[in-house]
C-alpha cells in the first residue's frame, strides 16, 4: 500500500474559495454569485479583490441560477454559491430548463453536501444531490477529495465550456494530493493498484478508502484505490481496466446509494463486465443532527465498513 | 418612426395568420396568448428593439428580448421569421418532428433569435436580470425586453426576481406583462387573483406603465417612453392589457382558447378576419 501521509488538515470549500480567486485572477469574465452564505462557501478573498464581479443575491436561489444563466449572455463565467441542498433540489427545475437544456456555461458550486454538514441535521444534509444533477443530460458532476484536489478542479471548471455541478463540503479532513496537481475532467485518479479488489472512491471518502488500504494490506488483501473525482462523464476506461485485474469492486461516497457514484459504476460494469460489487453509501435514509464523526460512524461510510464491504465482495468472487 | 402605424398592424396581420396556421398544421399549441401578443412583438421587433437579424447568442451591442412565457411561442417564430433571422417556410415545422421550432422556444435546436429555453413558467425575468447585469459589466448601454404572462406571475420566482432588479437599479430592464386576465383554468380573477399588478410592482420599486397592448399606436409609444424612463435606477414594468385572441372574434374574450386548436373550418373562419399582407409561409 503506497503510503499517504498529510501535514494539515483543510476543508474542501476552503479550496473553492482559492481556486474562484485565482480562476478570477486568472479571467476576468469569472464572476460569482451566492445566496447569503459568502462566508461558509468561502468567496471572501474574490469578493475583496473583484467586487464588482460579485453579485449578492439573498435568499433567492431560484433567481440566482437564472441570473446565471443569463450573465452567459455576453460572455460571463458564473459561479453559484450555496449549500448543496439549496444548490439542486431547490432549484432543479432552473437549472434543467435555464441551464442545463439551454446549455449555459454556468458553474453550480456546492457546499456542505453530505452527512458532514453536521449539526444543523438533514434539513441541511443532502444526499440525493449527486443522482439529481447526473440525470441532467450535458451536466458535468464533480466532487473533489481533499483542499488541493478541489482547487484544481474548481481552476479546471473555469475553463471548461458548458454546465458543471462541483460539490464540497463543510469539515477539515487531510490534505494529501498534490498542491500542483493538473485537473483532468473526467479522468480518474489511480491512488494506489492492487490486484484483489478495486476500490472506488470519490469526495470525502477517498481518505477513508485510503485508511481503509492501510487496514487491508495488514489483513494480507491488495487493494486497488482508484478516485473517481468524476462522476459524469465517467471514466469507463480506468475502471473497467482496473476490475478486469481485480474481479471485484467496492464503491464509497457520501451519498445515497440510489443515484449515486455507486450506480454509475454499476451501469458501467453490468453492461460491459458483470462483477460483484459491494456499495458504501447511506441506504436510502435522511441524516439527522451529529457532530461529522458521529454521523458517518452512525450510516456506515466509514473505513470499516469499507473494510467489511471489501471482505464480503472478494467472499463473492468466483 | 421605422413604420408607418399602418405598416406595422399589416405586419401584425400577417403574424395573427402564421400563428392560427401553424397551431393548425400541428393540432396543438397556444393560439390565444399569441394573437393577443401579435401587436407587441410586432413593434418590438420592427419599430422598437435595436437588433441584428445575423444572430450571436452574446448580442453584444444590441438590444435583447426573453419570452418568459414560452408557451405562446407561434407569435415569436412568426416574428423572428419575418423580421429576417430564418426563412418564413420552417414555420411549417412548427411542434413537429426535427424541427427547430419546438412546441416552446429552446436554444437546443439552435433557432436564430431564441437564447434561452422557457416554458416552464416564471424564469424569464431572473434570465433577463443575468442579461442585463452582463451588459453593465461590459458597459453595454443595450436594453433588456421580456414578456411575461399574467398568470405566470404567480410563480414565486418572479417575485424574487422583482425585488432583486430595482435593487440593483436595473433601468435598461423593461418587462412587459401580457395582461389579459386569462388562464389555462379560467380568468386569473377565479384562479388566483393577482389584484393590484401596478401597486404590488410600485412598492417592489418599479417604474410601472400601462399600454393598451392590442392598439399599436399605444404599444409603440409606450415601449419608446420606456426607453426615455433609463438614469432613473428603476426597472421598467410595461403593464400590458390585452385581449386573447385578439384579431379572431370567436376566441376572444374567453380563456377557451388558451391552448386549444382550430379546426379546418374554424380556421377558415379565422383567416377570413385576417388580411395576407406579406404572403403565407
Amino acid at each position: 500500500m503506497k503510503k499517504y501521509t498529510y501535514t494539515e488538515k483543510k476543508d474542501t470549500r476552503s479550496g473553492f474559495g482559492a481556486g474562484l480567486h485565482e480562476a478570477g485572477k486568472k479571467n476576468e469574465n469569472v464572476v460569482a454569485l451566492c445566496a447569503d452564505l459568502v462566508g461558509s462557501l468561502k468567496m471572501d478573498a474574490f469578493i475583496k479583490d473583484f467586487p464588482e464581479r460579485f453579485t449578492q443575491v439573498g435568499i433567492a436561489e431560484a433567481n440566482m441560477i437564472g441570473i446565471a444563466a443569463g450573465m452567459t449572455i455576453g460572455g460571463k463565467i458564473p459561479f453559484t454559491g450555496t449549500f448543496a441542498n439549496f444548490s439542486t433540489g431547490r432549484v432543479y427545475d432552473q437549472i434543467r430548463q435555464s441551464v442545463a437544456y439551454s446549455n449555459k456555461n454556468v458553474k453550480i458550486c456546492a457546499s456542505h453536501a453530505g452527512l458532514t454538514l453536521g449539526e444543523d441535521g438533514a434539513t441541511h444534509q443532502i444526499l440525493e444531490d449527486i443522482g439529481l444533477m447526473k440525470m441532467l443530460p450535458g451536466m458535468v458532476v464533480i466532487n473533489p477529495c481533499d483542499y488541493n484536489q478541489t482547487k484544481a478542479a474548481t481552476l479546471a471548471i473555469a475553463e471548461y465550456e458548458g454546465p458543471v455541478y462541483l460539490r464540497f463540503g463543510r469539515p477539515v479532513i487531510p490534505v494529501f494530493t498534490d498542491p500542483d496537481q493538473k485537473f483532468e475532467i473526467g479522468k480518474a485518479w489511480m491512488v494506489n493498484e492492487g490486484t484483489d479488489v478495486t476500490i472506488i472512491a470519490t469526495g470525502h471518502m477517498v481518505w477513508k478508502a485510503i485508511e481503509a488500504g492501510e487496514k487491508l494490506a495488514e489483513l494480507g488483501i491488495d487493494a486497488e484505490i482508484i478516485n473517481i473525482h468524476t462522476i459524469k462523464p465517467l471514466d469507463d476506461e480506468a475502471i473497467l481496466k482496473s476490475v478486469k485485474k481485480t474481479g471485484c469492486v467496492v464503491t464509497c461516497e457520501e451519498h445515497n446509494k440510489f443515484g449515486g457514484l455507486g450506480e454509475s459504476v454499476a451501469r458501467l460494469l453490468t453492461t460491459e463486465l458483470p462483477t460483484p460489487q459491494e456499495f458504501v453509501a447511506t441506504n436510502d435514509t435522511f441524516g439527522e443532527s451529529g457532530t461529522p464523526d458521529q454521523l458517518m460512524a452512525k450510516y456506515g461510510l466509514d473505513a470499516v465498513n469499507i473494510v467489511e464491504a471489501v471482505q464480503k465482495v472478494i467472499g463473492r468472487k468466483k | 418612426m421605422k413604420h408607418t402605424i399602418k405598416e406595422l398592424e399589416d405586419i401584425a396581420s400577417q403574424i395573427r395568420r402564421d400563428i392560427v396556421r401553424m397551431v393548425h398544421g400541428c393540432q396543438s399549441g397556444h393560439p390565444g396568448g399569441s394573437l393577443g401578443c401579435a401587436d407587441f412583438f410586432t413593434a418590438l421587433y420592427f419599430e422598437v428593439l435595436n437588433h441584428n437579424k445575423d444572430f450571436t447568442m452574446d448580442g453584444i451591442g444590441e438590444d435583447l428580448f426573453f419570452l418568459s412565457n414560452g408557451h405562446i411561442s407561434p407569435v415569436w417564430y412568426s416574428t423572428l421569421a419575418h423580421a429576417g433571422y430564418f426563412d418564413k417556410s420552417e414555420l411549417a415545422t412548427f411542434r413537429k418532428l426535427d424541427s427547430r421550432l419546438q412546441g416552446h422556444p429552446t436554444t437546443h435546436e439552435h433557432l436564430p433569435g431564441i437564447r434561452v429555453a422557457s416554458g416552464s413558467l416564471g424564469q424569464g425575468m431572473s434570465v433577463a436580470i443575468g442579461a442585463a447585469l452582463t451588459k453593465r459589466l461590459n458597459n453595454d448601454n443595450s436594453y433588456v425586453f421580456t414578456l411575461h404572462g399574467d398568470g405566470e406571475l404567480q410563480e414565486g420566482q418572479n417575485w424574487e426576481a422583482a425585488m432583486f432588479a430595482p435593487f440593483h437599479e436595473l433601468d435598461r430592464l423593461i418587462c412587459s406583462v401580457d395582461y389579459n386576465g386569462q388562464q389555462i383554468d379560467g380568468p386569473t380573477k377565479k384562479v388566483l387573483s393577482l389584484d393590484s399588478l401596478q401597486a404590488k410592482f410600485e412598492a417592489f420599486g418599479w417604474h410601472v406603465i400601462n399600454t393598451d397592448g392590442n392598439d399599436m399606436q399605444s404599444i409603440v409609444e409606450g415601449l419608446h417612453y420606456a426607453k426615455t424612463l433609463t438614469g432613473k435606477g428603476k426597472p421598467i414594468l410595461n403593464l400590458m392589457s390585452t385581449q386573447m385572441g385578439a384579431g379572431v372574434d370567436y376566441m376572444m374574450g374567453t380563456h377557451k382558447w388558451h391552448g386549444t386548436a382550430p379546426n379546418d373550418e374554424q380556421l377558415a373562419a379565422a383567416l377570413a378576419q385576417l388580411p395576407e399582407t406579406l404572403g403565407d409561409y
